[in-house]
Protein backbone atom coordinates (compact mmCIF):
# COMPACT_ATOMS: atom_id res chain seq x y z
CA UNK A 1 0.00 0.00 0.00
CA UNK A 2 1.12 3.22 -0.96
CA UNK A 3 1.81 6.18 1.91
CA UNK A 4 3.59 9.22 2.47
CA UNK A 5 7.51 9.19 3.28
CA UNK A 6 8.97 12.09 4.67
CA UNK A 7 12.88 12.34 3.36
CA UNK A 8 15.59 14.55 4.21
CA UNK A 9 17.82 13.01 1.83
CA UNK A 10 21.20 15.29 2.20
CA UNK A 11 22.27 15.16 5.89
CA UNK A 12 26.05 15.76 6.93
CA UNK A 13 27.76 13.90 10.21
CA UNK A 14 30.89 14.92 11.74
CA UNK A 15 33.04 13.04 8.89
CA UNK A 16 32.49 16.55 6.69
CA UNK A 17 35.08 18.92 8.02
CA UNK A 18 32.48 21.34 7.96
CA UNK A 19 29.65 20.07 10.20
CA UNK A 20 29.33 20.69 13.35
CA UNK A 21 30.97 18.24 15.98
CA UNK A 22 27.60 17.61 17.35
CA UNK A 23 26.65 15.78 14.41
CA UNK A 24 27.30 11.98 15.19
CA UNK A 25 25.20 9.57 13.13
CA UNK A 26 23.30 8.52 16.89
CA UNK A 27 22.37 11.89 17.29
CA UNK A 28 21.56 12.86 13.92
CA UNK A 29 19.39 9.66 13.77
CA UNK A 30 17.72 10.63 17.21
CA UNK A 31 16.88 14.11 16.19
CA UNK A 32 15.48 13.44 12.99
CA UNK A 33 13.22 10.65 14.29
CA UNK A 34 11.58 13.01 16.91
CA UNK A 35 11.54 15.11 14.04
CA UNK A 36 9.16 12.82 12.15
CA UNK A 37 11.43 11.98 9.17
CA UNK A 38 10.82 8.48 7.47
CA UNK A 39 13.90 8.92 5.39
CA UNK A 40 17.33 9.86 6.19
CA UNK A 41 20.14 10.57 3.33
CA UNK A 42 23.26 10.57 4.88
CA UNK A 43 25.80 12.28 2.58
CA UNK A 44 29.08 13.23 3.80
CA UNK A 45 31.75 14.76 1.16
CA UNK A 46 33.70 12.39 -0.87
CA UNK A 47 33.38 9.60 2.14
CA UNK A 48 30.91 6.97 3.43
CA UNK A 49 32.76 6.15 6.43
CA UNK A 50 30.30 7.00 8.92
CA UNK A 51 26.91 5.45 7.00
CA UNK A 52 27.48 2.31 8.97
CA UNK A 53 26.92 3.81 12.04
CA UNK A 54 24.01 5.72 11.19
CA UNK A 55 22.55 2.72 9.63
CA UNK A 56 23.14 0.79 13.11
CA UNK A 57 21.02 3.92 15.00
CA UNK A 58 18.57 3.52 13.46
CA UNK A 59 17.88 -0.06 13.49
CA UNK A 60 14.61 -0.56 15.22
CA UNK A 61 13.66 3.14 15.63
CA UNK A 62 11.35 3.23 12.57
CA UNK A 63 12.98 5.18 10.57
CA UNK A 64 15.04 4.38 7.23
CA UNK A 65 18.50 5.77 6.61
CA UNK A 66 19.80 5.46 3.17
CA UNK A 67 23.48 5.21 3.19
CA UNK A 68 25.29 7.77 0.73
CA UNK A 69 27.30 10.02 -0.21
CA UNK A 70 28.10 13.86 -1.50
CA UNK A 71 30.70 13.81 -4.18
CA UNK A 72 32.94 16.77 -5.53
CA UNK A 73 33.44 16.55 -9.43
CA UNK A 74 36.23 17.69 -11.43
CA UNK A 75 34.26 20.36 -12.55
CA UNK A 76 33.42 21.28 -8.53
CA UNK A 77 30.25 20.21 -8.62
CA UNK A 78 27.98 18.67 -5.88
CA UNK A 79 26.63 14.82 -6.82
CA UNK A 80 24.24 13.29 -4.31
CA UNK A 81 24.85 9.60 -4.56
CA UNK A 82 22.00 7.10 -2.72
CA UNK A 83 21.74 3.55 -2.24
CA UNK A 84 20.44 0.68 -0.27
CA UNK A 85 22.69 -0.44 1.22
CA UNK A 86 26.44 0.42 2.68
CA UNK A 87 28.23 -2.00 1.13
CA UNK A 88 27.56 -0.26 -2.71
CA UNK A 89 28.18 3.23 -1.37
CA UNK A 90 31.54 1.83 0.06
CA UNK A 91 32.13 0.32 -3.20
CA UNK A 92 31.60 3.95 -4.92
CA UNK A 93 34.16 5.34 -2.04
CA UNK A 94 36.74 2.94 -2.89
CA UNK A 95 36.64 4.73 -6.60
CA UNK A 96 36.30 7.95 -5.16
CA UNK A 97 39.39 7.56 -2.87
CA UNK A 98 41.49 6.56 -5.74
CA UNK A 99 40.40 10.25 -7.10
CA UNK A 100 40.72 12.94 -4.15
CA UNK A 101 44.20 14.13 -3.92
CA UNK A 102 45.04 15.97 -0.94
CA UNK A 103 45.57 15.65 2.76
CA UNK A 104 42.95 17.44 5.32
CA UNK A 105 44.11 19.94 7.71
CA UNK A 106 42.26 20.25 10.46
CA UNK A 107 43.00 23.44 11.61
CA UNK A 108 42.10 25.07 8.41
CA UNK A 109 38.99 22.93 7.33
CA UNK A 110 38.16 21.15 10.37
CA UNK A 111 37.99 17.53 12.02
CA UNK A 112 36.72 14.83 9.96
CA UNK A 113 35.08 12.46 13.07
CA UNK A 114 34.92 8.92 12.38
CA UNK A 115 32.17 7.02 14.69
CA UNK A 116 30.28 4.59 15.64
CA UNK A 117 26.38 4.05 16.11
CA UNK A 118 27.52 4.69 20.58
CA UNK A 119 28.79 8.30 19.72
CA UNK A 120 32.21 7.03 20.59
CA UNK A 121 35.10 8.60 18.00
CA UNK A 122 36.54 5.65 16.14
CA UNK A 123 39.11 7.96 14.92
CA UNK A 124 39.85 10.84 12.15
CA UNK A 125 40.19 10.55 8.48
CA UNK A 126 42.71 11.90 7.08
CA UNK A 127 42.04 12.69 3.28
CA UNK A 128 41.22 16.15 1.75
CA UNK A 129 37.56 15.35 1.75
CA UNK A 130 36.23 18.62 1.08
CA UNK A 131 38.59 18.76 -1.82
CA UNK A 132 37.31 17.74 -5.49
CA UNK A 133 38.00 14.43 -6.98
CA UNK A 134 39.55 14.26 -10.30
CA UNK A 135 36.11 12.70 -12.20
CA UNK A 136 34.00 14.31 -14.28
CA UNK A 137 30.40 14.56 -13.76
CA UNK A 138 29.70 12.63 -16.70
CA UNK A 139 31.90 9.33 -15.01
CA UNK A 140 30.54 10.26 -11.89
CA UNK A 141 27.06 9.71 -12.51
CA UNK A 142 27.88 6.59 -14.53
CA UNK A 143 29.60 5.02 -11.35
CA UNK A 144 26.32 5.96 -8.90
CA UNK A 145 24.02 4.05 -11.60
CA UNK A 146 26.56 1.14 -11.78
CA UNK A 147 26.22 0.49 -8.47
CA UNK A 148 22.31 1.12 -8.77
CA UNK A 149 22.46 4.56 -6.68
CA UNK A 150 20.17 7.71 -7.10
CA UNK A 151 22.67 10.20 -8.64
CA UNK A 152 21.33 14.05 -7.85
CA UNK A 153 22.62 17.24 -8.85
CA UNK A 154 22.93 19.13 -5.05
CA UNK A 155 21.52 22.08 -4.40
CA UNK A 156 21.41 23.65 -7.79
CA UNK A 157 20.15 27.04 -6.93
CA UNK A 158 23.61 27.85 -4.93
CA UNK A 159 26.35 30.14 -6.55
CA UNK A 160 28.90 27.55 -5.61
CA UNK A 161 29.55 23.90 -6.14
CA UNK A 162 25.99 23.76 -7.92
CA UNK A 163 25.93 22.47 -11.28
CA UNK A 164 24.12 24.93 -13.02
CA UNK A 165 27.11 27.98 -11.34
CA UNK A 166 29.72 25.65 -12.29
CA UNK A 167 28.69 24.06 -15.85
CA UNK A 168 25.82 27.07 -16.76
CA UNK A 169 23.00 24.46 -17.49
CA UNK A 170 21.76 20.98 -17.00
CA UNK A 171 23.88 18.82 -19.20
CA UNK A 172 21.22 17.35 -21.81
CA UNK A 173 23.10 14.19 -21.75
CA UNK A 174 23.52 13.51 -17.95
CA UNK A 175 21.17 10.73 -17.11
CA UNK A 176 20.56 12.62 -13.55
CA UNK A 177 17.50 11.09 -11.57
CA UNK A 178 16.54 14.59 -10.05
CA UNK A 179 17.65 18.26 -9.30
CA UNK A 180 18.20 19.09 -5.68
CA UNK A 181 17.10 22.36 -4.08
CA UNK A 182 18.65 23.57 -1.21
CA UNK A 183 16.43 25.27 1.35
CA UNK A 184 16.99 28.67 0.14
CA UNK A 185 14.37 28.76 -2.48
CA UNK A 186 10.69 27.39 -2.72
CA UNK A 187 9.93 24.54 -5.23
CA UNK A 188 8.03 27.05 -6.93
CA UNK A 189 10.64 29.73 -7.51
CA UNK A 190 12.43 26.88 -8.59
CA UNK A 191 9.84 25.42 -11.14
CA UNK A 192 9.63 29.51 -12.94
CA UNK A 193 13.87 30.04 -12.66
CA UNK A 194 14.93 26.87 -13.85
CA UNK A 195 11.69 24.88 -15.51
CA UNK A 196 13.91 21.39 -14.92
CA UNK A 197 13.36 18.68 -17.57
CA UNK A 198 14.09 16.57 -14.31
CA UNK A 199 12.05 16.29 -11.01
CA UNK A 200 12.85 18.25 -8.18
CA UNK A 201 13.37 17.48 -4.62
CA UNK A 202 13.80 19.27 -1.71
CA UNK A 203 16.25 18.36 1.29
CA UNK A 204 17.82 20.07 4.55
CA UNK A 205 22.25 19.84 3.11
CA UNK A 206 21.99 20.10 7.17
CA UNK A 207 25.61 20.67 8.85
CA UNK A 208 24.28 21.13 12.47
CA UNK A 209 21.32 19.38 14.69
CA UNK A 210 18.88 22.39 13.61
CA UNK A 211 18.94 22.21 10.38
CA UNK A 212 17.65 18.70 10.01
CA UNK A 213 14.68 18.02 8.43
CA UNK A 214 14.42 21.68 8.21
CA UNK A 215 13.07 20.84 4.04
CA UNK A 216 12.21 17.52 2.94
CA UNK A 217 10.41 15.91 0.11
CA UNK A 218 7.03 14.01 0.82
CA UNK A 219 7.53 10.61 -1.20
CA UNK A 220 4.40 8.40 -1.73
CA UNK A 221 5.77 5.30 -2.21
CA UNK A 222 5.52 1.73 -0.75
CA UNK A 223 8.81 1.08 1.39
CA UNK A 224 11.76 3.20 1.13
CA UNK A 225 13.71 1.85 -1.29
CA UNK A 226 15.85 3.26 -4.21
CA UNK A 227 13.49 1.60 -6.61
CA UNK A 228 10.54 3.13 -5.19
CA UNK A 229 12.08 6.76 -5.26
CA UNK A 230 12.88 5.81 -8.53
CA UNK A 231 9.25 5.31 -9.30
CA UNK A 232 8.26 7.95 -7.71
CA UNK A 233 10.74 10.71 -9.21
CA UNK A 234 9.23 8.88 -12.74
CA UNK A 235 5.85 8.91 -11.82
CA UNK A 236 5.44 5.42 -12.65
CA UNK A 237 3.11 2.87 -10.80
CA UNK A 238 0.93 6.36 -8.91
CA UNK A 239 4.04 6.53 -6.77
CA UNK A 240 5.01 10.46 -6.91
CA UNK A 241 6.08 13.65 -5.06
CA UNK A 242 3.76 14.74 -3.07
CA UNK A 243 6.16 17.32 -1.45
CA UNK B 1 42.75 42.37 -34.06
CA UNK B 2 41.89 39.08 -35.25
CA UNK B 3 41.72 35.52 -33.53
CA UNK B 4 44.02 34.77 -36.25
CA UNK B 5 47.07 37.39 -35.47
CA UNK B 6 45.92 36.40 -31.49
CA UNK B 7 46.79 32.49 -32.31
CA UNK B 8 50.20 33.49 -33.88
CA UNK B 9 51.57 36.22 -31.84
CA UNK B 10 50.66 33.68 -28.59
CA UNK B 11 51.65 30.32 -30.14
CA UNK B 12 48.09 28.84 -29.37
CA UNK B 13 47.37 25.03 -30.28
CA UNK B 14 44.34 25.26 -32.69
CA UNK B 15 42.18 22.07 -31.46
CA UNK B 16 39.58 21.75 -33.84
CA UNK B 17 40.05 21.03 -37.45
CA UNK B 18 37.94 23.83 -38.91
CA UNK B 19 38.89 26.62 -36.99
CA UNK B 20 37.47 30.16 -38.36
CA UNK B 21 40.37 32.46 -37.17
CA UNK B 22 39.14 35.57 -39.54
CA UNK B 23 36.91 37.04 -36.81
CA UNK B 24 37.89 40.62 -35.26
CA UNK B 25 38.19 40.00 -31.45
CA UNK B 26 36.03 42.52 -29.27
CA UNK B 27 38.41 41.91 -26.70
CA UNK B 28 38.47 38.23 -23.78
CA UNK B 29 36.88 36.93 -20.61
CA UNK B 30 38.40 34.83 -18.12
CA UNK B 31 36.20 32.35 -15.85
CA UNK B 32 35.77 28.92 -15.32
CA UNK B 33 32.02 29.17 -14.14
CA UNK B 34 30.11 28.57 -17.15
CA UNK B 35 26.74 30.32 -14.94
CA UNK B 36 29.29 33.65 -15.18
CA UNK B 37 30.69 33.46 -18.21
CA UNK B 38 27.41 33.05 -19.72
CA UNK B 39 26.27 36.34 -18.22
CA UNK B 40 29.56 38.74 -18.17
CA UNK B 41 31.41 37.50 -21.36
CA UNK B 42 30.70 39.48 -24.74
CA UNK B 43 30.01 38.94 -28.24
CA UNK B 44 33.07 38.41 -30.01
CA UNK B 45 35.37 37.90 -26.68
CA UNK B 46 38.21 35.22 -26.36
CA UNK B 47 37.27 33.08 -23.99
CA UNK B 48 39.88 32.18 -21.31
CA UNK B 49 39.56 28.70 -19.26
CA UNK B 50 40.19 25.60 -17.68
CA UNK B 51 36.33 24.51 -18.42
CA UNK B 52 36.61 21.33 -20.71
CA UNK B 53 32.87 20.23 -19.78
CA UNK B 54 31.21 20.00 -22.97
CA UNK B 55 28.73 23.17 -21.95
CA UNK B 56 31.57 25.12 -23.01
CA UNK B 57 30.23 24.42 -26.46
CA UNK B 58 26.80 25.76 -26.18
CA UNK B 59 28.31 28.79 -23.82
CA UNK B 60 30.55 29.84 -26.93
CA UNK B 61 27.62 29.66 -29.12
CA UNK B 62 25.04 30.94 -26.88
CA UNK B 63 27.25 33.70 -26.37
CA UNK B 64 28.37 34.14 -30.03
CA UNK B 65 32.64 34.11 -28.64
CA UNK B 66 35.13 33.88 -31.05
CA UNK B 67 36.79 30.94 -29.28
CA UNK B 68 37.97 29.26 -26.61
CA UNK B 69 40.87 28.94 -24.76
CA UNK B 70 42.10 26.04 -22.86
CA UNK B 71 44.87 26.93 -20.25
CA UNK B 72 47.42 24.67 -18.53
CA UNK B 73 47.39 22.23 -21.10
CA UNK B 74 44.25 21.18 -20.51
CA UNK B 75 42.49 18.87 -23.38
CA UNK B 76 39.05 17.95 -24.00
CA UNK B 77 37.89 14.35 -24.92
CA UNK B 78 37.66 13.85 -28.27
CA UNK B 79 34.26 13.45 -28.21
CA UNK B 80 33.90 16.79 -27.07
CA UNK B 81 36.41 17.97 -29.81
CA UNK B 82 34.47 15.96 -32.53
CA UNK B 83 31.32 18.32 -31.36
CA UNK B 84 33.32 21.66 -31.50
CA UNK B 85 34.06 20.84 -35.02
CA UNK B 86 30.01 19.96 -36.36
CA UNK B 87 29.20 23.16 -34.57
CA UNK B 88 31.94 25.25 -35.43
CA UNK B 89 33.42 26.11 -32.11
CA UNK B 90 37.08 27.09 -32.26
CA UNK B 91 38.90 25.16 -29.39
CA UNK B 92 42.50 26.21 -28.73
CA UNK B 93 44.96 25.11 -26.03
CA UNK B 94 48.45 26.67 -24.31
CA UNK B 95 50.32 25.05 -21.64
CA UNK B 96 50.56 28.67 -20.01
CA UNK B 97 47.97 29.72 -16.81
CA UNK B 98 45.20 31.89 -17.00
CA UNK B 99 47.01 34.10 -15.38
CA UNK B 100 49.96 34.90 -18.25
CA UNK B 101 47.67 34.44 -21.32
CA UNK B 102 45.09 36.87 -20.24
CA UNK B 103 48.18 38.96 -19.17
CA UNK B 104 49.66 38.70 -22.85
CA UNK B 105 46.19 39.55 -24.20
CA UNK B 106 45.69 42.24 -22.26
CA UNK B 107 48.94 44.09 -23.58
CA UNK B 108 47.88 43.42 -27.19
CA UNK B 109 43.85 43.91 -26.77
CA UNK B 110 44.12 46.47 -23.96
CA UNK B 111 40.73 47.70 -22.74
CA UNK B 112 37.72 46.56 -24.52
ZN1 LIG C 1 27.17 20.65 -1.35
ZN1 LIG D 1 25.95 18.98 1.47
Amino acid sequence: MLRSFQADLHVHTCLSPCADINMSPAAIVKRAQSLGVDILGICDHNSAENVLAAVAAARGHGLHVLPGMELTSAEEVHILALFDKPELAQALQEIVYRHLPGKNDEEIFGMQVLANADDEVLGFNQKLLIGATTLGVDEIVKNIHSLQGLAIAAHIDRESFSLISQLGFVPDNLPLDALEISPAISPEEALRRYAPALPLVQSSDAHQQDEIGRRRTVFLIEEASIAEIKKALQQQEGRRIVH
Amino acid sequence: MTLKDVVEKLGLRVMTVKAALDPELTGAYAGDLLSDVMANARPGNLWITMQTHQNVLAVAQIKDLAAIVLVNGRKPDAETLQKADQENVTVLGTDEPAFRISGQLYRLLGEP
